[in-house]
């Protein structure tokens, strides 16, 4: 019966996403406003049919109703009321809902923000969105009906797959896929640009604040995935360079490029062909991130089961990307762009080195991705392209790219002199070459971390020169401290909130350089009252307990953590499924700002009279975190209505 | 005097123990736990997806670097440790490919895309540079001979 | 710039789709052993009951080395009745069946023993050196090794009675050529 429903509306959605989107492009052509408002109303009907599908299908997780063969396979009795909400969109048929739902979402905001702003561009940035969004439902309906009756409705599910009990996976897909899918409205709209022949400024202006909000949510979709793979993957890491991971940081990439070289075409009316074919390779990337995950071509620890979903997925990509190239070809002649430039030494050739380290480390990332199937199609063995070969090739792309961070919002629009050189970067030079000394004397010994703290000092002075001049001038028209810089960040939202971005970012780098450089561990098989020693820190083991949750089984170690006194005692656990072959590792840890306590149970003997521990000092991790806080500060100030245009 | 006796007799047992409790052979040097680590972050655990034998909670990848303790212990060095998981796992098993042959495909990539985008880059800026260069000077500075042939032209043509 | 010449940009996606389409033909997680045609890694462990057991005590009979673990449900409930009943049709004819127990607790083990009522000899490999030595990745994982005692063929997943059968009559009949 539910089933049923959810399926017949799922088809119907089908139908509407398939009407609106030919609709609003036979009026777009033909200029008949009536089949754009038609469109519209589709677009609506669309819209309410998912929102009801996904609240049909929340409200089957949570009443148990297991005639819904998505429902059994993904829940059982004993799942927790929360998780009962998460599984929605636990697995690949629920991902799909969760997505074409917030896709939809999008183009009512679309609809209902650009409709009488956009006249020509709107209709077909409709169209383009209504026709990505008919292929989501087919998937839906084809490949993956999460609405599938399940006879005889058997008395109990399998239940969640347990790595996903965790509150992460409230947060980390819901924001890596407002990320993904916000970058289809970019792409709709160069579409558009596409189409009509208005590759001027007119769609830039329309998506930069939209490009700004799907790289927003990306970021924060990236470090919520790290945290999730810090705390319950129980590894000691947040990021192994996973084909799944690599498929979310390549639309990062170049959604990064694409939002610096936006500001070159703004301010001097360059770059047009760059700029489209950049949201262009940004949206394919997102595409090409969902195929990796759901077809099963590269093995991942994300991935969904495999099936003829990821040959819908590829050919849909084939589809996106030959037409949209094909339209850049065709409208070849008016994206080439009157360059012009007064100086090599400019703000506009820092951007232009930006995009090429960009873009070249997101081809960087897609070769090692994909070169284990080239590898096999070629000579016909498999090899492995890991963490150990993305750390090395990317760590000088990514160091060079902070030392830009601080030379791209300083220097000169068009020719910067020696002058305007000497004085934005003379200070800046002298302190990150001070850092590195320091940093040398206090005892670090690996060149590329004293590099990323010369670059990091570099980068913070700059900013901190920029901010302080500007204020400075302030205080001279009169105005007091605060409301000085208050004003300043107000009225320049978009420049501050790139410095603070730029700041939340340096705050990552330094983490991860931290916690590359000088996390230590170790591993050690103690009997009860015995202690392991790590820098200082002693960890003794005071035993096993045993405990029975509502769907696991769980044996828990107790750990009395000290560095002289006392700190708390640490709990890491295996917890044990019925569905699961192997044991999960539940890890336990403290937080701190200059390193983390991390504990993971390994084997024990069943009596308790021995377990395994891995014990690990983690270095710097928490400002990973902290960094995205501040991230999240600049994007919301970035955001922000412009109060120089209106004021 | 017994005490010494005694020693001699609890150190094998004392062994023993020890590695019975860490699931190794015993050990015949000390072995450095750094170099453990240095080895397992390079292969891949086998039965996860992307971790490395070092990261992996898994109970394999935990065997797998109680292997390459023994045999670090043994005496073998850290290559010597590689080669025999690859020569029993295949070139799989390392998470970075070797720079020989066509895998050098894979590491000289980034060097040819960075090259090649800085080649485009320069390319460009120098194109647009020089376009205004030319376009400011060209009033100024016409090539003398060009100016003869103009000039020639002209009169001819009156 | 010619016509032509701004064609090549959509196209170059071609190559770049067609290999990921390749990627449907091939099975990530199907990896080949490099130790197909090379002697077998010798072992000398302790069976359940506490008899040891070595491979050299086996030379020049075909031995089955089949890795299971209690835990792998349900590839390894299927396949021990096989190896069972394969077991006891083919030990008069020169054939050996060995098991071997890994990343498991000896008590779960001997159940799964004597749940299947297993004859053949079966020993845990405590250190995982064993299943290291042949490359394994995960179980169940059978190695049919020659009177040579050379590795022939590897199995991954549940063996069958045609795949034992065929294998084993295959590497008997190839061993009583010359």
């Amino acid at each position: 019966m539910t089933a049923d429903l959810g399926f017949g509306m799922t088809l119907v959605a089908l139908v509407l996403a398939v009407y609106g989107g030919a609709a609003a492009g036979v009026g777009a052509r033909t200029g008949r406003a009536a089949l754009v408002e038609s469109a519209q109303h589709a677009a609506l009907g669309v819209f309410v049919l998912i929102t009801a599908c996904f609240a049909l299908l929340t409200y089957a997780f949570l009443t148990f109703d297991f005639s819904v063969r998505y429902v059994a396979t993904n829940t059982n009795l004993g799942t927790p009321f929360y998780y009962r909400i998460t599984g929605v969109w636990g697995a690949l048929e629920g991902s799909i809902i969760l997505w074409s739902w917030m896709l939809a979402l999008y183009t009512m905001i679309v609809v209902l923000r650009h409709r009488s702003t956009a006249r020509e561009l709107y209709p077909w940035a409709l169209a383009t969105m209504l026709g990505i969004l008919a292929f989501f439902l087919l998937v839906m309906t084809v490949a993956a009906p999460p609405f599938q009756r399940h006879t005889p409705v058997p008395a109990d599910g399998r239940g969640l797959n347990p790595l996903l009990e965790d509150t992460g996976m409230i947060t980390h897909p819901v924001a890596l896929y407002l990320g993904f899918t916000g970058f289809t409205v970019p792409f709709a709209f160069a579409m558009a640009a596409l189409a009509t022949g208005r590759v001027g400024d007119a769609w830039l202006a329309l998506t930069r604040r939209w490009a700004i909000v799907a790289w927003y949510f990306l970021s924060l979709g990236l470090l919520i995935g790290g945290w999730w793979s810090y705390h319950v993957l129980g590894w000691g890491g947040y990021w192994a360079w996973d084909p799944v991971e690599n498929a979310a940081f390549m639309p990062w990439l170049t959604g990064t490029a694409f939002l610096h070289s936006v500001m070159i075409q703004e301010r001097r009316r360059m770059l047009k062909l760059w700029n489209i074919s950049l949201v262009i390779l940004t949206f394919g990337l997102t595409l090409f991130g969902t195929f990796l995950t759901r077809s099963g071509v590269i093995a991942s620890v994300h991935s969904f089961t495999q099936g003829a979903i990821g040959i819908l997925f590829l050919s849909f990509l084939a589809l996106v990307l030959l037409t949209a190239l094909g339209l850049v070809a065709w409208r070849w002649e008016v994206l080439r762009s009157q360059g012009d430039l007064d100086s090599v030494v400019s703000r506009e050739s820092a951007f232009l080195l930006n995009n090429v380290l960009l873009v070249a480390a997101a081809f960087t990332v897609f070769f090692g991705t994909v070169f284990p199937l080239l590898s096999e199609a070629v000579r016909g063995v498999k090899v492995s392209v890991g963490a150990p070969f993305f750390n090395q090739v990317n760590v000088p792309l990514f160091l060079s790219l902070i030392f830009l961070m601080g030379v791209g919002p300083l220097i000169a629009w068009r020719r910067a002199s020696l002058d305007n050189l000497a004085r934005n970067f003379l200070w800046p030079v002298v302190l990150g070459v001070v850092a590195a000394a320091a940093a040398f004397v206090l005892g670090v010994r690996s060149s590329l971390a004293a590099l990323a703290f010369a670059a990091a000092a570099f980068v913070l002075a700059t900013i901190a020169l920029d901010f302080g001049r500007a204020t400075r001038a302030r205080l001279r028209a009169g105005e007091s401290l605060l409301p000085a810089m208050g004003g300043l960040v107000r009225r320049h939202n978009r420049r501050y909130g790139g410095f603070v971005v730029h700041l939340g970012i340096l705050i990552i780098a330094l983490g991860v350089t931290g916690s590359q450089a000088w996390s230590v561990q170790t591993e050690m098989t103690l009997r009860p009252g015995e202690t392991a020693e790590l820098v200082g820190y002693r960890v003794r083991f005071d035993g096993l307990t045993a405990v029975e949750e509502s769907n696991h089984f769980k044996v828990v170690g107790a750990f009395t953590v000290s560095n002289g006194r006392v700190l708390g005692v640490l709990r890491p656990a295996k917890k044990f499924y019925p569905q699961e072959q192997s044991p999960i590792a539940y890890v336990d840890y403290r937080l701190g700002l200059k390193e983390d306590i991390y504990l993971v149970l390994g084997d024990f003997a069943r009596d308790g009279r021995q377990a395994t521990v891995k014990l690990q000092v983690n270095r710097l991790v928490s400002w990973i975190w902290i960094g995205g806080a501040v991230l999240t500060l600049g994007a919301l100030l970035a955001i922000l209505p412009d109060r120089r245009a209106t004021a | 005097m017994s005490r010494e006796w005694l020693r001699r007799l609890a150190a094998p047992v004392l062994v023993l123990l020890v590695s019975v409790a860490a699931g190794a052979q015993p050990p015949a040097a000390p072995v450095s736990e750094d170099t453990v680590h240095e080895v397992a972050t390079q292969l891949r655990c086998v039965v996860c997806q992307s971790l490395s034998v070092a990261d992996s909670p898994s109970e394999m990848a935990s065997q797998m670097r109680g292997i390459i303790r023994a045999r670090l212990a043994a005496g073998e060095r850290p290559a010597e440790v590689i080669q025999y998981f690859v020569d029993r796992y295949g070139e799989w098993i390392l998470l970075a490919p070797r720079r020989r042959g066509f895998n050098l495909l894979v590491w000289l990539f980034p060097l040819v895309a960075v090259a090649t985008g800085l080649v485009l880059v320069a390319t460009i800026v120098r194109r647009w540079t020089r376009r205004r260069r030319d376009g400011v000077a060209a009033p100024v500075n016409v090539d003398p001979a060009m100016s003869e042939r103009i000039r020639r032209e002209m009169e001819r043509g009156t | 710039m010619s016509r032509l010449w701004r064609w090549l940009i959509p196209l170059a996606t071609v190559p770049v789709l067609a290999l990921l389409a390749y990627g449907f033909r091939a099975n990530p997680r199907d990896t080949p052993s490099p130790l197909a045609g090379r002697p077998a890694p010798r072992f000398a462990l302790a069976t359940l009951d506490g008899a040891p057991l070595a491979l050299e005590a086996h030379r020049g009979k075909v031995v089955v080395v089949n890795f299971w673990a209690s835990w792998c449900y349900p590839a390894c409930y299927e396949e021990a009745p096989v190896l069972e009943r394969s077991w006891r049709a083919y030990r008069g004819r020169g054939v050996v069946v060995v098991g071997v127990d890994i990343q498991d607790k000896p008590e779960a083990a001997q159940k799964f023993v004597r749940d299947f009522g297993l004859t053949f000899p079966n020993a845990q490999d405590p250190t995982g050196t064993v299943s290291v030595d042949y490359g394994v990745y995960g179980v169940p994982e059978t190695f049919f090794v020659d009177r040579q005692g050379r590795i022939r063929v590897k199995h991954v997943g549940a063996v069958t009675d045609d795949v034992f059968r065929e294998t084993v009559d295959r590497l008997l009949a190839e061993a009583a050529k010359p």
